[in-house]
């Protein structure tokens, strides 16, 4: 009885999450006029076509393509190079180690509209300003200070023992990194990724500056653009569909993988 | 390893079996680092000396005039309103997250005895109120640019549908209110991931800790204010350090959602939105990195403060 209360309060914010959600892909069933005239009504009969018209009249479905091309890219460039970094800012000691940290470091904190005036010329003049590889590198660059951050803590608190053990079997230094601490690091590897795969497709500001051309839109810039000439077409259907399409993919996939991290960390502790 | 020759001759590092460390060592290092200077310092680097400039991109000759644009900037209305409503923001955004945030993860360890353990439905609800997190910024402001409007939207249709036909409003349309609905979002969008980050941090505080405050009589408020709060003391720090950079930043939303954007008549110009349009608008670009070198300094003092400020609650508390 005590904790009705409780679950009132939890409930209530439930609801101011997950609500705004299903009104959108409610939305996305109705008809133009139904959205209209009746904003908290159900769908009278569920308008699939708005979907199809979404995915190829809106190019909603090219948007979509090229965030994944890019942020796929630039996730995976991500991971290497900033896992290889701080494993080597980790666990060699050299001369300018802490300076060389403290340099990818500083720049979390730092922010981002400082850069952007420079960043567009330096990317026009690499001749890389709107095309998907100067994003790839771009984003690349923005997302492994924290890779870097949160990788380096980890690498430092792997045991030593078993990459010695390794080096005494005649691994190289890449051969201890790929096969033995990567292995190893797994965990870690896994947060990072999904804190950079969210950071990296939710990206709106560098691609507004750096991918201007409409064909080469990311999905973030297509559906500000739609919200907009959707808007002067009267396709509210539609604008509704594209985003529960840009949206639920994403959500179905979480769910899907937080009951894979719940299993995995349960594992863990079992063990 | 103790006596091997490397020890021997002073070398800072143990000598690592497996070759030379120095090529590997370049090539996993050279990659990040020569992205990270063509990209991100060299950017953050040239700000600093094109604010001192008058460059307007064309032609390419940037005329040095010293501390002109910032004197510009002091007398620049819609900069000055930029400035004001990125500091309401940063009054009212930490505090609302975190207090939020913290509230909802301590409801979702009040289940057991110990004050730590979940309620019922605990994983449920972590995983919808995390939501917001996911979505892209800018789907996050075509959605609420929708709920918010006059006519078809959520919220006015929610207070008509239970008789407050009264309260609906024009939402972004109002001076007085535009600003507050950004500030309602920012909100709604932030508050799952400092509440898994809370839940985490809770999850990482001995059970004893509970145990005992419950033998001694302890309520679960006073455990909380006497065991959770100073614990999480460091998480709640880096929490406002974040979100202070969010409310300073605040650029898509505003671009997105707003009517102008920026509007009506400069209610929810923010900084970000006056340097985009600046630059990118007007092709002011020596008078834009002026307003970003503004804004790291903003920035600065902000962290420091929200970093001192911790410090000498920690002395307090010592």
């Amino acid at each position: 009885m005590r904790r009705i209360p409780l679950h009132l309060a939890l409930l209530s914010w439930t609801l101011v999450t997950a609500f705004p959600l299903l009104w959108a892909v409610l939305s996305a069933l109705k008809t133009d006029r139904e959205i209209l005239s009746s904003p908290w009504s159900l769908p009278q009969s569920p308008q699939w076509t708005n979907f199809g018209r979404a995915w190829t009249e809106a190019d909603i479905g090219r948007y979509f393509l090229n965030s994944a091309v890019v942020v796929g890219s630039a996730l995976a460039l991500t991971m290497l190079l900033g896992s290889l970094a701080a494993y080597a800012l980790a666990r060699y000691p050299f001369p300018g180690n802490r300076f060389v940290y403290y340099l990818f470091v500083a720049s979390m904190f730092f922010p981002t509209f400082l850069a952007l005036v420079p960043l567009f010329f330096t990317v026009q003049q690499l001749g890389l300003l709107g095309t998907q590889l100067g994003l790839v590198l771009v984003y690349t660059a923005f997302a492994t200070p924290f890779t870097i951050f949160f990788l380096h803590a980890f690498f430092r608190g792997l045991p030593t023992a078993i990459a010695e053990a390794a080096f005494l079997d005649g691994c190289s230094h890449a051969g201890v990194f790929f096969r033995v601490m990567l292995p190893m690091a797994k965990p870690g590897l896994v947060s990072v990724a999904i804190f950079n795969f969210l950071g990296l497709w939710n990206q709106y500001l560098l691609p507004l500056v750096l991918n201007p051309d409409p064909d080469d839109y990311v999905l973030a810039q297509g559906l500000a653009a739609l919200s907009t000439s959707q808007g002067y077409r009267g396709d509210w259907s539609g604008l509704f569909a594209g985003l529960t399409i840009a949206m639920l993919p994403v959500l179905v996939a979480y769910v899907v993988f937080q009951r894979q991290i719940q299993a995995g960390a349960t594992a863990g502790a079992l063990r | 390893m103790a006596g091997t020759p490397a020890r021997r001759v002073g070398r800072p590092s143990r000598a690592r079996p497996g070759g030379p460390a120095l090529g590997f060592l370049a090539c996993a290092l050279l990659p990040a680092l020569v992205l990270h200077v063509v990209f991100v310092l060299s950017p953050y680097a040239q700000a600093f000396y094109l604010s001192l400039t008058d460059w307007n991109g064309v032609g390419g000759t940037a005329r040095f005039v010293g501390l002109a644009n910032f004197a510009q900037l002091a007398e620049d209305s819609l900069f000055l309103a930029g400035v004001r409503n990125n500091l309401v923001l940063l009054l009212t955004l930490p505090v609302a997250t975190v207090a939020i945030g913290l509230f909802l993860a301590t409801l979702l360890r009040f289940g057991g005895r110990s004050g730590r353990s979940g309620v019922r439905g605990a994983r449920f609800y972590s995983i919808v109120f995390f939501f917001p997190q996911l979505l892209s910024v800018s789907i996050v402001a075509v959605l609420w640019g929708f709920a918010y409007n006059p006519n078809s939207g959520l919220i006015n249709g929610a207070l008509r549908a239970v008789g407050l036909d009264g309260l609906a409003r024009s939402w972004l349309a109002e001076p007085g209110l535009a600003l507050f609905a950004v500030l309602a979002v920012l909100i709604w969008s932030g508050v799952g991931f400092y509440l898994v980050l809370f839940s985490a941090a809770i999850d990482g505080i001995p059970r004893e800790y509970y145990e005992a405050a419950l033998l001694d009589g302890a309520g679960r408020w006073t455990a909380f204010w006497r065991i959770t709060l100073p614990l999480l003391r460091e998480n709640v720090q880096v929490a406002f350090v974040y979100l202070g950079m969010a409310a300073l930043d605040g650029f898509a939303l505003v671009q997105i959602m707003t009517v102008g954007p920026g509007g009506p008549d400069g209610a929810t110009e923010v900084i970000g939105l006056s340097l985009y349009r600046t630059a990118f608008s007007y092709g002011k670009f020596g008078y834009a990195a002026a307003m970003g070198v503004a804004l790291f300094f903003g920035t600065l003092v902000f962290a420091v403060l929200a970093l001192r400020a911790g410090h000498r609650e920690r002395v307090e508390v010592a």
